[in-house]
């Protein structure tokens, strides 16, 4: 799977796992802040990657993820180790 | 609307009448016990005649281990958990000055963390599907003390601040933690307190005695309804109003 490929299949689970507004994903928007997605919000999202792209996402690397860019990294990179 | 729930410590007293409860409210029913595999079977037996549908499922529930076993095969049987109802006690009563750390230990165990494994352990599916109940059974001793019990009212308090904290984490998901708090309830557990402790507690309540396992149950079999779901992160006494 390549980049955009991720970034493809994420934005689908933000829109229908967090119900989050398609118009306002974008790689740059932060998820608290501009998707206004609060803590709880941030857990149940890892639980989604993680069940959509079956990569496990240990705590500490969780707190890396601020905007959708940085997730989509995150499960990229996972993908290619 | 048919959910599936578990009930811990399903096998006797509360446990027992609460799984029957749900069960007559149309649930599918896990009764859960850790010893008592023959009272299990008969619960769901008992349940089975009278129409409804349950399974029995025996697990340590203060080990994380066997709980994530018994969480596949309650999911794999029944479907997602979307009641559960921690009420799996013991006690080990004893004042203070001769209560060993074993004693507090096991109660702390198999009331408190077992609360927080089970509760953890079902988080993930309740919030997937934005519905869940949790009813945790705590004790009048663990809001107001009771001697002889420090280690078994310090669980029951303990599970009081863990539903309230758990209760303002996931409410604004459609998930709701209660308490429910028993007083003398006539249970194996009350059997074995003495005559005068019992007569004592009795003449406390102003119902004048003891009270039915299934008067508890119906509380939790209400919190765990659809009805409930404006109520959160509170605690109700079932005591025959002995705090007054």
């Amino acid at each position: 799977m390549d980049r955009s490929a991720v970034a493809e299949r994420l934005e689908e689970v933000l829109v229908t796992e967090l119900g989050l507004d398609a118009d306002k994903i974008t790689e740059e928007a932060n998820f608290e802040e501009d998707l206004e997605v609060d803590s709880l919000g941030v857990v149940e999202l890892l639980m989604a990657l993680e069940d959509e792209f079956g990569v496990q996402i240990p705590d500490e690397e969780a707190e890396n993820i601020g905007t959708v860019g940085q997730a989509i990294d995150l499960v990229y990179g996972k993908l290619e180790s | 609307m048919s959910r599936v729930a578990l009930v811990t410590g399903g096998s006797r007293g509360i446990g027992r009448a609460t799984a029957i409860a749900l069960a007559d409210d149309g649930h599918k029913v896990a009764v859960n016990y850790a010893r008592g595999a023959d009272a299990a079977a008969a619960v769901v037996a008992e349940i089975g005649d009278a129409g409804g549908e349950a399974i029995a499922v025996g697990a340590d529930v203060s080990d994380p281990d066997a709980v994530d076993t018994m969480m596949e095969t309650v999911s794999t049987e029944l479907g997602p958990i979307e009641i559960l109802v921690n009420n799996a006690g013991i006690t080990r009563d004893g004042l203070l000055m001769r209560m060993s750390l074993d004693d507090f230990d096991a109660v702390l165990a198999t009331n408190l963390r077992s609360t927080f494994i089970c509760t953890k352990a079902v988080l993930r599916g309740m919030l997937r599907s934005k519905w869940g109940r949790i009813v945790n059974v705590s004790s009048v001793s663990g809001i107001a003390g009771n001697p002889g019990q420090a280690n078994y009212a310090a669980s029951k308090a303990g599970v009081i601040g863990f539903s309230k904290s758990v209760a303002k984490e996931i409410g604004s998901r459609g998930l709701t933690v209660n308490v429910v708090a028993p007083g003398f309830v006539a249970t194996d557990m009350t059997g074995e307190l003495s005559d005068d402790v019992l007569s004592a507690a009795v003449s406390q309540t102003l119902v004048g005695r003891v009270g039915r396992a299934e008067e508890v149950a119906a509380m939790i079999k209400f919190l765990a309804s659809e009805e409930a779901a404006y109520i959160t992160g509170q605690v109700f006494r079932v005591d025959g109003g002995l705090s007054l």
